[in-house]
């Protein structure tokens, strides 16, 4: 599904690389998640890959199914399939989260040549997915994000992923900030969109998350690098002991 | 703020969509640019009293209009151009422009709209304002029930016709252009011109004065409701033409009506000039909706042509619980100076002013509103959206004053300027005047930028780069738009995405 190479990033503005050769490489259906101390290059990662500016990218390569996502513009990434559910969801004011969410959706299925959605059919579709996340037709109407509490934001997310049906999805510490519910909740909405036809790379702190999402790996990753990989084994052994042991092995 | 019902929001959702079809459909057009070429009649350039006769005989005027004129005339001599807005423009030569223009064939004056040019019916066909009584407004097709909209028709100088005239006269609705109700109903239009704007109230509605040449007029009777929306469509065609058009409106007792007011003109390298005024009497319990959707030539992205929109509009809450909204779209004109005003001279009236002003490129914009309350429990709310783009500065200025009589009167003021980029400006000039202790005034203010997260977030979800502004822009003015009729908020929202093209990367 996506394959990283020996991936390079330096941040635009300053002489300071973040990525010092990322590879990666995730099979259809899988789950992978990265662990790792804060200022490893984990959002960063998702950041690269899903088009955000203020990066180089300065060796390296990210095929999504063949196709290679750094040159393309962050909406092409979209309509090919990458997802990346924010860990800090920004507020649109003014903006209703169901035109939010229609505007999203039909600009992915132009983009790839499909019909647009008929606003009846559209709500049908919104409304079934919204009640699973316990999102009330309120939220909807509710301008993106704004007042939103982390959990709400956090659902939101996984709304849209829900209803933009990506191949690849990325989910950058969706934990964070989540009380035990809300992560139900969430690793619920998420474990629900597992499939066969469906990755996931799940980036957090916390074994917890993986409680509820079991990964197929756990990477570690530290100073822009992965140094280990292994069985969700490898999270717990984090949990236990921190990532200190792992550094030092690796060094 | 109005809950809206559900139904409505649908509608509204399906119009982001149209707007962002429409806006890359367009890809940066001014839509309006073209030209229609036509025999025309001048004037000498220039402004003397010999134009003033002039402009006052092709209308057929009584004698006292005239002297109203020549006196308006003579005060403009004397005045100098106001300088205190924040707005830099080159010198305007007065002598450099010509004040009447008319199509030739407009010289015999046509009964009915049928006889009217048919290539002067076709410009507003192009612009898609219907002249005849069977056509929709543009953008009603397939809306639960069609609303009909009555439209006067200016161009350049001149009034070309006014639909549905006769089905108003049914209900008591005069509505025609002034200079037709100069003719046919005088003692109206000479008891109220000049009763809300005063003859030299200011230098371009002095100038107005002189030498307005139409412009429509609107008579409601008492206990009326007026069965349709009217509108005026301006359009200046005609180069190197000033368009001074004058509007009155008078709603009697317990009336109501809905006015709308669109305007184009094509683009040229030159600035043209604009200089209007509008004049709204509100009897006791009457109520008066004032809408414009201001899309004037804005110029060329380095600031080259492009309208100088000198405006005075203000209504007068004449009588006890008599009340005005003004909401303004204004999209277009190189430079606009326009505070459309509220006088709260009865008990208990009500001015409500809801404002879009975009200026992008080199446009410049300073524009705001006045309140001034005069009688007790009178009520006014500003909402105020500015948004610059490119090198543009946008400017709200407004006043509140609360005289001494004015007791138990309130105020609220809310002004939010969104920034594009990093070369533009938005500036916020609140005079706030309380001379009783029994009144509230609030005053609020933001300026946000549509920050690079926003677009990133809904670039991430699929939109590409115009849409994520369209989108984001139109969030922040939706208050606004909300309180436009419904074919008005459609072209309204299209045409703030469309005049934010290019204003990202």
């Amino acid at each position: 599904m996506l394959e990283i190479n020996n991936l390079h990033v330096k941040l635009e503005e300053e002489d300071k690389v973040i990525l010092k050769g990322v590879n990666l490489k995730i099979g259809a259906g899988e789950v992978h998640a990265i662990m790792g101390p804060n200022g490893s290059g984990k959002s960063t990662l998702s950041y690269v890959l899903s088009g955000k500016g203020g990066y180089e990218v300065t060796d390296g390569s990210a095929i999504l199914e063949g196709a290679e996502l750094l040159d393309m513009e962050p909406e092409d990434r979209a309509a090919a399939g990458l997802f990346l559910a924010f860990q800090y969801p920004v507020e649109i004011p003014g903006v209703g989260n169901m035109t939010f969410l229609r505007t999203a959706v039909n600009a992915q299925r132009k983009a790839r040549g499909e019909d647009e959605l008929s606003a009846a059919d559209f709500l049908k579709i919104v409304r079934a997915k919204a009640k699973a996340l316990k999102i009330d037709a309120e939220m909807m109407k509710r301008p993106v994000n704004v007042g939103f509490s982390g959990g709400e934001k956090k659902r939101n997310e996984i709304l849209q992923m829900a209803m933009l049906e990506p191949k690849m999805c990325i989910l950058d510490e969706t934990d964070s900030g989540l009380d035990v519910d809300a992560m139900k909740l969430v690793s619920e909405g998420v474990n629900a969109l597992r499939d066969a036809g469906r990755s996931f790379l799940v980036i957090t702190h916390y074994q917890r998350l993986l409680d509820h999402i079991k990964p197929d790996f756990v990477h570690i990753m530290a100073d822009g690098r992965i140094i280990k990989t292994g069985g969700p084994e490898l999270a717990l052994e984090v949990e236990n002991n921190g990532y200190a042991d792992i550094l030092a092995e690796v060094v | 703020m109005t809950v809206m019902p559900e139904i409505e929001i649908e509608v509204r959702e399906g119009v982001d969509r149209e707007t962002i079809e429409t806006v890359n459909a367009m890809a940066g057009k001014y839509k309006y640019g073209w030209e229609t070429e036509i025999e025309m009649e001048f004037a000498p350039k220039g402004v003397n009293e010999d134009i003033v006769r002039l402009i006052s005989a092709k209308n057929e005027e009584p004698e006292w209009m005239l002297e109203w004129r020549l006196t308006a005339y003579q005060r403009w001599v004397e005045m100098e151009e106001p300088d205190w807005a924040m707005l830099d423009y080159p010198k305007i030569d007065y002598q450099d422009i010509y004040y009447y223009a008319s199509p030739k064939s407009m010289e015999v004056k046509p009964k009915s709209l049928d006889e009217v040019d048919p290539k002067l019916l076709a410009t507003y066909a192009k612009l898609g304002i219907p002249l005849q009584e069977q056509m929709l407004l543009a953008g009603v097709e397939g809306a639960d029930e069609p609303r009909r909209v009555a439209v006067d028709a200016v161009f350049d100088s001149v009034s070309l016709g006014t639909t549905f005239q006769a089905e108003l006269m049914k209900a008591g609705v005069i509505f025609c252009s002034i200079s037709e109700a100069l003719r046919e109903h005088p003692e109206l239009v000479r008891k109220y011109i000049g009763s809300v704007v005063p003859q030299s109230d200011n230098y371009f509605a002095t100038l107005n004065s002189a030498v307005f040449s139409d412009g429509s007029f609107v008579y409601i009777p008492p206990g009326t409701r007026c069965p349709m929306e009217l509108s005026t469509y301006f359009r200046i065609n005609a180069e190197n033409t000033g368009q001074f058009e004058r509007t009155l409106i008078i709603c009697d007792k317990g009336a109501y009506v809905s006015y709308l007011e669109g305007c184009t003109a094509p683009k040229r390298d030159t600035n043209q000039l604009h200089a209007a005024v509008v004049e709204i009497v509100i009897m006791e319990d009457a109520e008066v909706k004032y809408s414009t959707v201001q899309n004037w030539y804005p110029g060329d992205e380095n600031g080259v042509g492009g309208i100088y929109n000198f405006v005075t509009k203000r209504a007068d809450c004449r009588g006890d619980r008599a009340k005005v909204m003004w909401t303004q779209v204004e999209t277009g004109s190189a430079i606009t100076w326009k505070y459309p005003s509220c006088i709260l001279r009865g008990d208990d009236s009500q001015g409500e002013f809801y404002s879009i002003a975009i200026a992008n490129n080199a446009q410049q914009a300073d524009t705001g509103t006045k309140m001034i309350h005069l009688g007790k429990r009178t009520k006014s709310r500003i909402v105020s959206k500015g948004i610059s783009a490119g090198r543009a500065q946008n400017t709200y200025r407004g006043l509140v004053s609360m005289h001494p009589k004015a007791k138990e009167s309130r105020n609220y003021t809310q002004c939010d300027s969104l920034l594009i980029g990093d070369k533009c400006g938005a500036h916020t000039v609140p005079y706030i005047e309380v001379k009783n202790n029994s009144s509230r005034v609030e005053h609020e203010a933001t300026t946000s930028k549509v920050d690079d997260d926003q677009l990133f977030y809904c670039r991430s979800r699929g939109m590409d780069e115009e849409e994520a502004v369209a989108l984001v822009v139109n969030g922040f003015v939706k208050d606004v738009l909300q309180t436009l009729p419904m074919e008005f908020a459609m072209e309204a929202q299209a045409l703030v995405a469309i005049s934010l093209e290019g204003s990202v990367g």
